[in-house]
């Protein structure tokens, strides 16, 4: 930590101590359940044919689950790069409203750009929604050093989970190797729902779970990006539909 | 141009880079360059959100419906009765995920034991 701003009331120990207040806000109910999500991936990566590292390497790089699950899905479908890139673009167009939001709150007239650049790379629904939470009780100048501490040990705690369940996904008896995998989908099958701002995304979740395996079928490959344009379009003309008329 | 296309050792890494990394950071980052420039209420976003949604939902049928491993052991009746009472549970007990989660565990396990599944 350098004190390039000598005007700043704080002092290094002042940095830590919020630093690790960020790391034990990371234990939390909302941080316990993604763990329980990660378990899951840890399993369905190896099942996709990931290697140790790709696995615990593609967590550390993407971090957004859904983008996560979408790319293993596109692997195990064999879509192409282009393919896997546009759909997992697709479905982290969220982020860039979270950040949008979340950096009004962390940022200070002499935050560097870099810092935000950086702390942005952890912004994924359970750490956007835990520092939303507790932000405000921090102290403005403290801000980036304890989100820096709470998603960076989200990050870190799931690359170590991701990577202790691969290893020990190979030995374990069959029963608990199929429950591993079902976590994943009941995860999302509960927390998209959850997550849902508008009746429309309830739509949508359920046109694509039944549009996904159809096209699975009917266009492999490019199954995932036509049940989400379809799926999608369908429930955004219902809203736009329901709407119209509620105004009209 | 898939995840196994090449047989190098640093194609899937590339792949995960460009597909993975790169798909998604472009959008963090574009979030802390437009700053306050965008309204989480706008139409676009709605659009956006339902995309998302049921492209997440199109991996999650996919992974109940033609899935790997064990659970591809498990007769789809089984894995489609597990997923519903689950998302029931949730519903019912204050939409808690772990209580979800936990649900369909116990169906899936208690399914594999009485009838014998992986046996």
């Amino acid at each position: 930590m350098t004190h390039a701003h000598p005007a700043t009331l704080y002092s290094s120990s002042d940095y830590w101590r919020w630093y690790f207040r960020g790391v034990v806000a990371s234990a939390s109910v909302p941080g316990l359940i993604l763990t329980s999500a990660f378990i899951g991936f840890g399993g369905l990566a190896r099942e996709a044919g990931l290697t140790l590292t790709q696995a615990v390497l593609m967590t550390g790089m993407i971090w957004a689950l859904p983008a996560k699950v979408v790319l293993l899905g596109a692997i195990m479908t064999g879509a192409s790069l282009p393919a896997a890139a546009f759909a997992v673009a697709l479905s982290s167009v969220r982020l860039a409203p979270m950040v949008v939001s979340l950096m009004p709150e962390m940022r200070t007239e002499k935050t560097r750009p870099w810092v935000l650049y950086l702390l942005s790379h952890f912004v994924a629904v359970t750490s956007w929604v835990l520092a939303m939470e507790n932000l405000r009780h921090v102290p403005r100048d403290m801000r980036t050093v304890y989100y820096g501490g709470l998603g960076g040990t989200l990050v870190l705690v799931n690359m170590g989970v991701v990577g202790f369940v691969y290893g020990i996904a190979g030995s374990l008896p069959p029963a608990i190797s199929a429950g591993l995998l079902l976590l994943t989908p009941i995860y999302f099958l509960t927390s998209l729902w959850g997550s849902a701002r508008e009746s429309a995304s309830h739509f949508a979740m359920l046109f694509g779970l039944v549009l996904g395996p159809v096209m699975h079928v009917l266009t492999p490959g490019l199954d995932l990006l036509i049940a989400g344009a379809v799926g999608g379009g369908a429930a955004f003309l219902i809203h736009k539909f329901t709407r119209g008329r509620a105004h009209a | 141009m898939t995840f196994d296309a090449f047989d190098t050792w640093w194609w899937p890494y590339v792949f995960i880079l460009l597909g993975g990394w790169l798909a998604t950071d472009m959008w963090r980052f574009l979030g802390v360059y437009l700053g306050g420039r965008l309204s989480e209420e706008s139409e676009a976003l709605v659009l956006v959100r339902c995309l998302a949604t049921a492209l997440v939902a199109a991996v999650i049928g996919n992974l109940i419906v033609f899935p790997s491993g064990a659970l591809a052991d498990v007769p789809l009746l089984v894995r489609i009765i597990a997923a519903v009472v689950g998302f029931v549970a949730y519903l019912l007990v204050r939409k808690s995920i772990l209580v979800g989660i936990l649900a369909a565990e116990a169906v899936l396990l208690t399914a594999i034991y009485v009838f014998g599944l992986m046996d």
